[in-house]
């Protein structure tokens, strides 16, 4: 067996919870961290309901000069690492850097600065040809979404590997996965590895409008995030982090790092199929966990509970149910399932990653987060999905997925190195 | 032993060629794109000149169903895709749905599309917002497309790493490739030659701002001054070897040799950029020495600072004027996403016909102790060739290509 | 005066938000052929929506598509709908 991959350090920033303690606070006791928009004035939008996060990023260390120059799913992203290498213990000094890389997923880089940007250079959509004099320098930072990954690798002093990942909402399973293999095929030692997506601006909200994606229960917005739920109409737009660090297993075990999980496998399919629909029956979802599942080791009874998708829309939860009962048979009926979008909403590219620190902390707890929200099953989804509250579990492998625009679907499993090792 | 990526299907659009041999009959004489622009009036702004796809009318190639939804840099990557698959001589069907990928780079998405919509949002509302706005702009657009249209359902994967990117994606596309799937399309494509694009391009500060077309874009020469920016890229099809000799694959190019990936250290920090790193990673995951290697395709960044850095690498493993280097997009400008990919196909080409393709208009400046391809095109055989490409921030990236037979 | 929407109105729209699919005519007896037999999907559907939407100054129920399948259905929903807006005084 080649060199394995696990997560020894985890940084967090969710709606309702800024770090890995407040994060699991947050979804341990089933609370919802949706709300109306309050970043601007959301009366023309069909959808006006979002999870934002609180945050100041002067509390959190960044400069002035970094907040200027940084898109704000940038700020998250650096946070996020920050907290996830002091988690982990590791003094990187000791490594070569070269040995140290990074990958940041993000579905839609810096769309809100480039929003803001294209305001003021265009006078509100009056000019076509914009105006050059008012654009900072930093327009180029929101023109490619790479610098993100930049400015994590020198946060952390990484001078390996270096990318942004940006499959739509995979992103933050797929980042992951990409870092693994860097480690797996020995290009590198460390991975700083995670996703980021600030995505809630007038832009974003107005093309999801446009396909009535996000749900219009306006009048209720902390239960508005409804997966499974017989009444969802669909999905609560997000924005956050998360970063992880990765290491070989058995460097990480001789330093005495705390390992939370391996990422003991990982794959990704598409549907090629359609750009935002899914075929009904599951199938590229139920290959990727296969896959997943087959590079990890296990069968479909070892997996302990899904973190779902579950964005909330009709489509995505009935396709995923069944891609669960595809690869993992009459288990499926047996394992739970769980949302947190109902809690923290969709973050775009950032979700997976979060998902990821979700279901790792899952396992640090042995307790499984609910699905909020969830009063009146669909029919048509019929697995646990642990509604309202969080409940204890012995959970020692997690799989967790994604499904995105663009046909992509993912699947990674996550487990107790001594566990897998088989 | 891992497989063999070799590849065997390429589709290109530049702005001195779209498909295979308009582009390399007019890249191995050295024709110059660069042109003033005019997919909008430049005459405002500090920097003129691009390197445009003349020409180009989707309408022609794609469904029009396809047209409403795409951006400009989807469409050529669809048609692109076409061509890849035709040069291949593979039907989409021929290969079981979930053993084919698409693995592309990305650097600004559709910059053009997003710009529409942001006008619409900001001058008329937001219900005037097109539905395809979720999708058309995004940075992994085209990944999903070409999935889409030619029933490619295996691991696939958009990567962004600024002008370094293609690079990037074809490295995923080989590891695709050595764990098993049988046909990965790899490469990129950007096409932001709008005026929202143009001026986030001059903001981040490396646009020449000279209107002459053959004094703009020098890398390597002492009156260097920038770059111009082009549209367009390439797409290749990446196949394991065995399985490509077994279908009797009519094209095999060239196999993608090796590959390394580093990023510079924080500005500031006084040690040394990651370029030479990365071509030494690169060469020693070929299995090669410096002294194999038959020419090198810059990066060319073509602002002295940056040329600099790519000089001093470049001697820093071959030695003083030890290897023939060339920057063939010279002639068309930085294509973004689409720079690296391109550069690998003429580094194919070059291979196949043994011929390095000038670096145009450029006087070499003493100040570098490069062996540099400039005027004619250089006939010599090539076995095994460099590319280099860097990203804003601090990405490298280096490919080695090398010859199959 | 009352406006109409005609089936020329709905082939312009089709064509301009969602363009036509391979082998299909629009200009042929679409009118009681299922939207998904003449290619558009619900994005496209979306799209023509919106765009009538913009374009007449009406809102369409969301559910306006899926209770609507053919053409002549369609027309037929948006003339009620525009037979019902009161004009302002």
């Amino acid at each position: 067996m080649g060199r394995r991959v696990v997560i020894t350090g985890v940084g967090v920033l969710a709606p309702g919870g800024i770090g890995t303690k407040n994060f699991w606070s947050l979804l341990s006791e089933g609370r919802t961290a949706t709300r109306g928009i309050t970043f601007f004035d959301p009366s023309q939008f069909r959808s006006q309901v979002a999870a934002e996060v609180d945050f100041a990023p002067e509390l959190h260390g960044l400069t002035p000069q970094e907040i200027r120059r940084m898109d704000r799913a940038a700020q998250f992203g650096v946070v996020a690492a920050r907290e996830a290498l002091a988690d982990s213990g590791l003094d990187l000094a000791g490594f070569d850097p070269h040995r140290t890389g990074v990958t940041i997923g993000s579905a839609v880089g810096a769309t809100t600065g480039l929003d803001d940007e294209y305001r003021i250079v265009s006078d509100d959509g009056r000019l076509d040809l914009v105006d050059h004099t008012y654009a900072p320098q930093h327009l180029y930072n929101y023109f490619v979404p790479s610098s993100f990954s930049a400015e994590v690798a020198w946060a952390v002093g990484a001078e390996g590997p270096a990318t942004v990942v940006s499959t739509g909402c995979t992103s933050g399973l797929d980042s992951v996965g990409h870092a693994v293999e860097l480690i797996r095929e020995g290009t590198a030692d460390v991975m700083i590895t995670g996703a980021t997506d600030a995505p809630i601006s007038p832009i974003t909200m107005a093309c999801f409008d446009a396909i009535k994606a996000t749900t219009p229960r306006n009048d209720d917005p902390e239960h508005a995030s409804r997966p499974f739920d017989g009444t969802r109409n669909g999905f609560v737009l997000g924005e956050g982090s998360a970063v992880f660090v990765l290491e070989e297993l058995e460097s990480a075990r001789r330093r005495g790092a705390h390992i939370y999980a391996e990422i003991a496998g990982y794959a990704s399919r598409c549907n090629a199929f359609h750009m935002t629909g899914l075929r009904p029956d599951g199938r590229e979802m139920s290959e990727a966990i296969n896959v997943a599942m087959a590079e990890a080791r296990m069968n479909p009874e070892s997996i302990d509970y899904i973190n779902a998708h579950g964005s909330g829309t009709k489509q995505n939860d009935r396709h995923e149910t069944a891609a669960f009962k595809l690869s993992l048979g009459d288990h499926a009926y047996r394992t739970p399932v769980s949302s947190i979008k109902s809690m923290v909403g969709h973050s775009l590219g950032a979700i997976g990653s979060i998902e990821i620190a979700a279901s790792v902390l899952a396992m640090e707890h042995h307790v499984v987060p609910p699905t909020a929200n969830l009063h009146t099953p669909d029919p048509e989804c019929d697995l646990d999905y642990v509604p309202l509250h969080a409940r204890e579990h012995r959970t020692d492998a997690v799989l967790t997925v994604g499904s995105g625009f663009g046909g992509f679907q993912s699947a990674m499993v996550l487990a107790r190195p001594e566990r897998s090792a088989a | 032993m891992s497989a063999k990526a070799v590849v065997t299907g390429i589709g290109v659009a530049t702005p001195n060629g779209l498909g295979v041999d308009d582009f390399w009959a007019a890249t191995r004489v050295g024709k110059n794109a660069i042109e003033r622009v005019t997919r909008f009036d430049p005459e405002q702004y500090p920097s003129r000149l691009a390197g445009e796809i003349r020409g180009f009318e989707a309408e022609k190639h794609l469904p029009s169903r396809l047209i409403p939804q795409t951006d400009r840099m989807t469409r050529l990557a669809l048609v692109a895709a076409d061509c890849a698959f035709e040069d291949a001589g593979v039907q989409p069907g021929d290969i079981p749905e979930f053993d084919m990928g698409v693995v592309t780079a990305s650097t600004s998405g559709g910059f053009e599309f997003g710009q529409n919509e942001l006008k619409k949002l900001w001058s008329q509302g937001s219900q005037y917002v097109s539905a395809y706005q979720s999708f058309a702009w995004f940075y992994a657009v085209n990944s999903g497309q070409i999935s889409i249209r030619n029933g490619m359902r295996g691991p696939s994967g958009v990567v962004v790493s600024d002008h370094a990117g293609g690079l990037d994606a074809i490295a995923q596309a080989r590891r695709q490739i050595r764990k098993g799937s049988k046909l990965i399309f790899s490469g990129g494509f950007d096409a932001s030659i709008c005026p929202w694009g143009w001026v986030a391009q001059i903001a981040g500060g490396r646009l020449s701002t000279s209107d002459d077309p053959d004094r703009a874009y020098l890398p390597f020469d002492a009156a260097a001054g920038g770059y111009v920016p082009g549209e367009g890229g390439a797409l290749l099809i990446l196949e394991d070897e065995r399985t490509a000799r077994e279908r009797g694959a009519d094209n095999v190019y060239g196999e993608i040799a090796g590959y390394g990936a580093t990023f510079d250290p924080k500005p500031g920090s006084g040690r040394e950029p990651g370029l030479r790193r990365a071509i030494e990673v690169a060469l020693a995951d070929a299995g090669v020495e410096a002294g194999d290697v038959d020419v090198v395709f810059a990066d060319a960044a073509g602002t002295p600072r940056l040329d600099r850095e790519e000089a001093d690498a470049i001697t820093a493993v071959f030695g003083p004027s030890g290897v023939p280097v060339t920057a063939p997009k010279t002639m068309i400008g930085r294509l973004y996403s689409g720079a690296a990919p391109v550069d690998v196909v003429t580094a194919l080409l070059a291979i196949r016909e043994g011929l390095v393709p000038p670096t145009t208009n450029v006087e070499l400046s003493p100040a570098y102790d490069i062996d540099l391809v400039v005027g004619q095109p250089r006939p010599t055989s090539i076995r095994t060739a460099l590319v280099l490409a860097r990203g804003y921030g601090g990405y490298n990236s280096a490919v080695v290509v090398r010859a199959t037979d | 005066m009352s406006t109409q929407f005609t089936i020329d109105d709905l082939k312009r729209i089709l064509l301009e938000g969602a363009g036509a699919e391979e082998g299909v005519d629009l200009d042929g007896d679409i009118l009681d052929t299922d939207f998904e037999e003449l290619g558009y999907e619900s994005l496209a559907l979306l799209e023509t929506g919106s765009r009538i939407e913009r374009e007449f100054g009406i809102a369409l129920d969301d559910d306006v598509f899926t209770d609507n399948r053919t053409p002549r259905a369609l027309v037929a929903a948006i003339n009620e709908t525009l037979s019902a807006l009161v004009p302002q005084a």
